[in-house]
Parts: C-alpha cells; sequence; structure tokens
C-alpha cells in the first residue's frame, strides 16, 4: 500500500480541522445570525461596528455584514439571500418596495456628498456656484473624472448630476471602475482625478490620501438620505423578519440614533452622519 | 509621507501583526486553510478515483468526460463563482440548503475548481507508468485491485504533487469566494485594528476589503502569510517531483 500518500492526505485533511480550532467563536454561524447587506461607505467608515456591536450584544444575534454597495445590496435582498438592508438611494429603494422585495423601510440618517480632487484643481471647481456647476467645469476642462460604475447610491447621485447638466459623460477624462467607495477614492488619488464621494468615507481615508474636498455644502444637490428595509417576510419565508424588525427598531431608536450622533466626534470634530429619524420625509 | 516609507512602514506593522499572532490575521489565516484544506481532501477524494478508472477503463462518454476535465482545469473562478451563487440564493433551485454566504459554499465552490486539476494532473502521472508495469503485474496473475496497487505506487509522486497543485489553486483564489462567501468577518473590536473575526474572509478576499479601506499594513501581512502558505507548497511540490525522478530512475 502507498502509506506516504495515505499519510500526506491524512495530514492535509486534518490540518484543515484543526485549522477550524484555532478561531472556535468564528467556526460556524452563531445560532442566530442576521445577514445585513449595505453600502460600502457605512463598512468602511467603520459606523456598522459600532452600531452592529451593541445590538449584538443586546440581541444575542450575530450580524453578517455584506458590504457591497447599494446596487447589489437591494439585489441580495431580492433574491432573498439577506434579512434587511441599509441603503442610499431612495429611488432604487421604491422601486424594490413597489415590487413587493422589502417592507418595513424608515428613514435612518443623512449627510452630504461631496467632491473631492487634487488641490491643485485644474477644474476650478472651488469657484463653482452648485454642484451641477462644479460637474459642468470638470466636464469642460475634460479634467479626470472617476465614477463608481457600480449601480451603488453615490453612483446613482453622480449619474443624477449629469444628467441635470445634460451631459453624457465619456472620453478618456471618464473612467468607471466598477468598485466600492474606498477604491474608488485611492483610484482617483493615485490618478489625480475628481470623483464624488459620500461624506463619511471621504473623511474616514482623509488621511490616506492627498485628494481635498473641493466642493461640499449643496444642500440641493448634495444631499444623501441613508433607509432602512427588511426584506419581505411574504416573498422569502425564510427570512429573519423578527430580527430584521428588531434592527429597523434599534437603528431608529433614541439609543441607536445616538450612536449615530457621537460616531467619529472624536477623531474628525463632527458627526459623519446626521440621525434622521425625527425628520420627516417623504422620499 | 513618501512612498518608501509608506511601504516600509506597512511592512514594519504587518511583521508586528503577524508575530503578536492578531485574533483578526489569525483567524482569517484560519479560514483560509480550512476551507482550502476541506475542499482539497474533497476534491482528492473524488479525483483520484477518477483518474484510475478513466486510465484503466473504457467507458461510453469516455473522451466527452476528458474534454470537460481540460476544460475544468483551466475554468475562471469568478464564472464558478457566478454558477455557485446562482444555485445557492434562496430565490434558485438550491436555495433551500440554506449555505448562500458561508464556508460551506466557499468550499463548494472551490472544489467545483479543484476537483478538474487534481484529475487532469493525476491522470497525467498514472498515464505515464510504463505499460510494462501493469503488463508484468496482469502475466504475473494479478488482479485488477493488485495491478491498480501497482500504478499507484509508480504514479504516487504526480498524485501527491496534484493534490500539493489543487491546494495552491484554492487557497490562491478569490473570485469565486468573494461572490459566495460575502467576505463576512464578525464584528467588534478584536485586537486593537477595529474588526471582529473572520466567519467566510479569506487571505484572498481580506486583501481586496483591508486595499479598499486603505488599509494597508494589514494587507500586507495577510500577503506575507498568503505567500508564504504558496511558497511551501510549491516547494513541498518540487521536493517530490525530485524524489520522484529519482525513484524513477532507480
Amino acid at each position: 500500500m502507498n502509506k506516504t500518500l495515505l499519510k500526506i492526505l491524512l495530514v492535509m485533511f486534518f490540518a484543515a480541522l484543526f485549522s477550524g480550532c484555532i478561531q472556535p467563536d468564528a467556526e460556524d454561524a452563531p445560532a442566530g445570525t442576521m445577514i445585513l447587506s449595505t453600502t460600502t461607505s457605512t463598512c468602511d467608515t467603520g459606523l456598522l461596528d459600532v452600531l452592529n456591536a451593541r445590538f449584538e450584544e443586546e440581541n444575542n444575534v450575530k450580524v453578517l455584514t455584506l458590504c457591497q454597495g447599494t446596487g447589489k445590496a437591494i439585489a441580495t435582498g431580492e433574491m432573498g439571500a439577506a434579512d434587511v438592508v441599509l441603503v442610499h438611494a431612495p429611488s432604487s429603494e421604491l422601486e424594490a418596495i413597489k415590487r413587493g422585495s422589502f417592507i418595513d423601510r424608515q428613514f435612518v440618517m443623512y449627510n452630504y456628498f461631496v467632491i473631492i480632487g487634487p488641490a491643485s484643481d485644474p477644474a476650478n471647481v472651488t469657484h463653482a456656484t452648485s454642484a451641477t456647476d462644479a460637474f459642468t467645469r470638470i466636464a469642460d476642462a475634460q479634467a479626470p473624472f472617476i465614477s463608481r460604475g457600480d449601480n451603488s447610491g453615490t453612483h446613482a447621485k453622480e449619474l443624477g448630476l449629469w444628467n441635470e447638466i445634460h451631459i453624457t459623460p465619456q472620453g478618456v477624462w471618464y473612467q468607471s471602475v466598477g468598485k466600492g467607495m474606498g477604491d474608488t477614492i485611492i483610484t482617483a488619488d493615485i490618478k489625480q482625478g475628481y470623483t464624488l464621494s459620500d461624506r463619511g468615507t471621504y473623511l474616514a481615508m482623509k488621511d490616506k490620501i492627498n485628494l481635498v474636498a473641493l466642493f461640499e455644502n449643496d444642500q440641493e444637490f448634495l444631499y444623501n438620505p441613508y433607509h432602512v428595509m427588511a426584506v419581505s417576510p411574504e416573498k422569502f419565508p425564510d427570512v429573519n423578519y423578527g430580527m430584521a424588525l428588531n434592527y429597523i427598531e434599534f437603528l431608529t431608536s433614541g439609543e441607536g440614533q445616538g450612536l449615530i450622533q457621537d460616531f467619529g466626534l472624536e477623531e474628525y470634530g463632527q458627526p459623519l452622519f446626521i440621525p434622521a429619524h425625527n425628520i420627516d420625509e417623504d422620499v | 509621507m513618501n512612498s518608501t516609507e509608506f511601504i516600509i512602514q506597512g511592512i514594519i506593522t504587518a511583521i508586528e501583526l503577524i508575530a503578536g499572532m492578531d485574533p483578526y490575521i489569525l483567524s482569517i489565516a484560519g479560514v483560509s486553510l480550512k476551507v482550502s484544506g476541506t475542499a482539497t481532501f474533497l476534491a482528492a477524494m473524488t479525483a483520484i478515483p477518477l483518474s484510475f478508472i478513466i486510465s484503466h477503463r473504457e467507458f461510453w462518454g469516455k473522451q466527452t468526460l476528458l474534454t470537460l476535465i481540460n476544460t475544468g482545469m483551466g475554468l475562471p473562478s469568478v464564472f464558478v463563482g457566478l454558477f455557485v451563487f446562482i444555485m445557492l440564493v434562496p430565490a434558485g433551485p438550491l436555495g433551500f440548503l440554506k449555505l448562500i454566504f458561508t464556508p460551506e459554499a466557499m468550499i463548494i465552490a472551490q472544489y467545483i475548481l479543484v476537483t478538474p486539476i487534481i484529475t487532469g494532473i493525476s491522470l497525467a502521472a498514472i498515464n505515464a507508468v510504463p505499460p510494462a508495469i501493469r503488463e508484468n503485474a496482469y502475466t504475473l496473475g494479478g488482479s485488477h485491485r493488485d495491478i491498480a496497487v501497482v500504478v499507484l505506487k509508480e504514479a504516487k509522486f504526480g498524485i501527491v504533487t496534484s493534490v500539493l497543485a489543487g491546494f495552491g489553486r484554492a487557497i490562491a483564489e478569490v473570485g469565486a469566494i468573494l461572490i459566495v462567501g460575502g467576505n463576512i468577518a464578525y464584528t467588534g473590536s478584536v485586537g486593537g485594528i477595529g474588526e471582529g473575526l473572520s466567519y467566510t474572509r479569506t487571505l484572498t478576499t481580506a486583501i481586496t476589503s483591508e486595499t479598499s479601506s486603505g488599509d494597508i499594513s494589514v494587507a500586507i501581512a495577510l500577503g506575507l502569510i498568503l505567500i508564504t502558505i504558496n511558497l511551501s507548497v510549491n516547494a513541498a511540490a518540487s521536493m517530490l517531483q525530485r524524489r520522484g525522478e529519482v525513484s524513477g530512475t532507480a
């Protein structure tokens, strides 16, 4: 018999088993889990680490977080592969609700998008009078613009802005990367280009990049609201709807809103997201 | 910070993280080894008997099977990821198994990727065994089983190399497991780098997400571990190959 072969295979098998023992807590999914699919900005900023740690403690549940970008997060929910989604593209959210995929949508928080770019500002965005004016200047200057291109909430906002000024961005200056916010900022940083970022991710990455915020505080065009909603238990009876409801309640509770309010205050001198549950909103 | 400083600082932090047995890094390496090791073991259990059958028997559809194996050896991993994802999401045909975004889903994807590789390489090793050896065993009155044992003995180094090659592919793979595993780590602050322990996050998928969030030193630490595993597997494979050549000429 070939003992060497057998031995090697056995060693590999036990090594595989043993490696599972190194991390006993993570070996298998805990009994109670809830899958949250969400946009990259809430992950990259670290906000979810804070919120979910508290939620897990109070509900004895493990939150499995998929950081995907709004488009993919909604799609994941629509295939029943998540229990709850936290996203920032109101029109896509409402369409998905119309299709019967989600229920119990609640407004959680908001911030504003920022247009970031090289400090040299070749398109003179700093002097723009509005976000649409800033985008017009970038297009006129044919300055490098890096687009998320990933059907995310930020991408949807960016396309909306181009649409507003009747420009179809194309040519070598307009580059689509198909990646999350962090990756897009890093790409723009390397290429010394402009990009649209949510405020939270920009602030969280500010110290790691050379790009600066050139245009912000456009309340009309750069508004960025985040909503949470549960995957419909009617469409997918196996989802953890009860826990999704707990999560929605937690995010909109005084406690959840307080955690959002305080997040980033110490490190950045300002909150990255503004709690919004008490604000009336029609979208 | 200039570029050299940034790389050197990254490597220093990486070594500190590894030397300090950082729980986050360890759990990621653990998930990688567990998923790739299990997938490779299961693939070997399928592939080695399969390669014997293909080499020793004639059956209907053999040519088609060989074509499938050859295609499978170069299967793009993102395609396998997409396929397994569609199968396993709740809306998909195997959704009732509730396997999407679990380590098991990643094992399935890697099993599909690795089985053709182990089959193809061990089949080549078995086919390389001189027919005279088989015939000798047969004329000496050996049964099918005896002949298989003789051939296995001759081809053993090639077969082990095939398993190591399969493992090497599995541990380095990123596209498929990112799609079906979801790159999930648990919440909670562990080890002072603001991350919890890995659930479906592996060395490769963690490198992609740590790079996106600008945590280059963590990415470097994971890269160093990954490349060490890869080097060890390759060194083992080439050592076995050399031993195989020596014993082959003896």
